[in-house]
């Protein structure tokens, strides 16, 4: 029990996807403008990524090792995740309409996150059993989310803030998330 | 347009890192030092060209309807390849890049020239494409590198700049520089951008 309270916090700060893995940046300064579309994203990456990762752990345990194609890794992955994002937009679409208006637009634009491919295979690469590869999956996504809905607060305010105008835009974005990197870094050394 | 034109688009103006800010996981993960943004870089431009002449190979063969996963199989054996074949002969830089090898694969760049180029051009273009923007992104990686490397741990390509017993500023090969660095990169392009539109 420990050791899943232990991934799940390491996965959130101590090795958090984006500030410390760098996973999933063009979301995250693709969908970052505005709070609500940060939250409607950071739902649709903890729905998707909690499934591939569970997926993805399967394929390679019972398809992969006993047919001893490991270097068909990355190709395996890539399209289990591709038809993934797709199969749950068509299931969303007919199962939880509701649902589907408040994430479907994100869903498509998942399938290029490389946080999706590159924690699936970091669950493999760490030799996680089932359920630590979705106690593990699913706290990257909680770290994305909080990130992502962390630095959309900030850049709402800025917004109403005068920035020199070389500043504006993109670099102001990365320097604030050079920041708050900086602040996540206080969490190093918490778990090994 | 013609070739040398071209080849300075693809460095400055529509450069895919700082230009159009594609690629971002790579360019920040990897270059903790000069060689690591090169070796990334290169890597990443072998899989450029080479699935792009591929891919304008086939690209009277892949139905419509079916060509962004065709194109992802494509990509993805040979991001293989190249995870295989540095694995095989460079093998410490293939344990620095780790996980960023096998992600070449999900990086915008490489598909998005796929779609928006390769997949609508000769062979000869679809070459020259992938080659410039694959440079165009090995300069970028190769800069920021460099930055990164000489303020945080004083040397450049392993080269020792200052005296050892310096005291270097250390955040710059961790986590926070990657994006400070970038950051302030993007600011300078933006004033020069500016001065030069100014002066016409």
């Amino acid at each position: 029990m420990t050791d899943l309270v232990l991934i799940i916090v390491s996965a959130v700060f101590v090795n958090n996807v984006i500030f410390s893995r760098f996973l999933g940046l063009c979301p995250y300064f693709g969908v970052s403008k505005k709070l609500d579309t940060a939250i409607g994203m950071s739902m649709a990456v903890i729905f998707v990524l909690t499934l591939a990762g569970t997926i993805t752990y399967i394929i390679q345990t019972y398809l992969l090792v006993p047919l001893n194609i490991g270097y068909l890794q990355t190709i395996a992955f890539i399209l289990v995740i591709a038809s993934l994002v797709q199969l749950v937009e068509i299931v969303m679409k007919k199962v939880a309409p509701m649902l589907y208006r408040g994430l479907g637009i994100f869903l498509p634009l998942i399938t290029t996150n490389c946080a999706i491919l590159g924690i699936s295979i970091l669950s493999v690469q760490f030799k996680y059993d089932l359920i630590e590869t979705i106690i593990f999956s699913f706290g990257s996504a909680l770290g994305f989310g909080l990130a992502l809905i962390i630095f959309s607060s900030v850049r709402e305010a800025l917004d109403t803030r005068e920035i020199p105008k070389a500043f504006v835009g993109a670099p102001i974005a990365m320097i604030v998330a050079g920041i708050l990197a900086m602040a996540f870094m206080g969490f190093s050394g918490m778990v090994k | 347009m013609n070739v040398k034109e071209k080849l300075l688009k693809s460095f400055f103006v529509e450069n895919p890192v700082t230009g159009l800010l594609l690629g971002l996981c790579p360019t920040l993960a990897t270059t903790t030092s000069a060689e690591n943004g090169l070796g990334m870089g290169l890597a990443t431009t072998f899989v450029l060209v080479s699935s792009n002449v591929v891919i304008s190979l086939l690209r009277n063969v892949i139905p419509n309807r079916v060509r962004i996963p065709a194109f992802i199989v494509v990509i993805a054996t040979f991001v293989t390849i190249v995870d295989m074949g540095m694995q095989a002969t460079l093998y410490d830089l293939h344990k620095t890049l780790g996980l960023f090898i096998p992600l070449i694969v999900v990086n915008c760049i490489i598909l998005g020239r796929a779609e928006a180029f390769a997949s609508k051009n000769n062979l000869w273009d679809s070459f020259l494409d992938g080659l410039f923007m694959g440079l165009g992104f090995t300069f970028s990686l190769f800069i920021l590198g460099s930055v990164r490397e000489i303020l945080g741990t004083g040397s450049w390509l392993g080269m020792a700049l200052v005296p050892g017993d310096w005291s270097t500023i250390l955040v710059f090969v961790l986590a926070p520089g990657a994006f400070l660095s970038l950051g302030f990169i993007l600011v300078g392009m933006n004033k020069i951008a500016r001065v030069i539109e100014g002066g016409k």
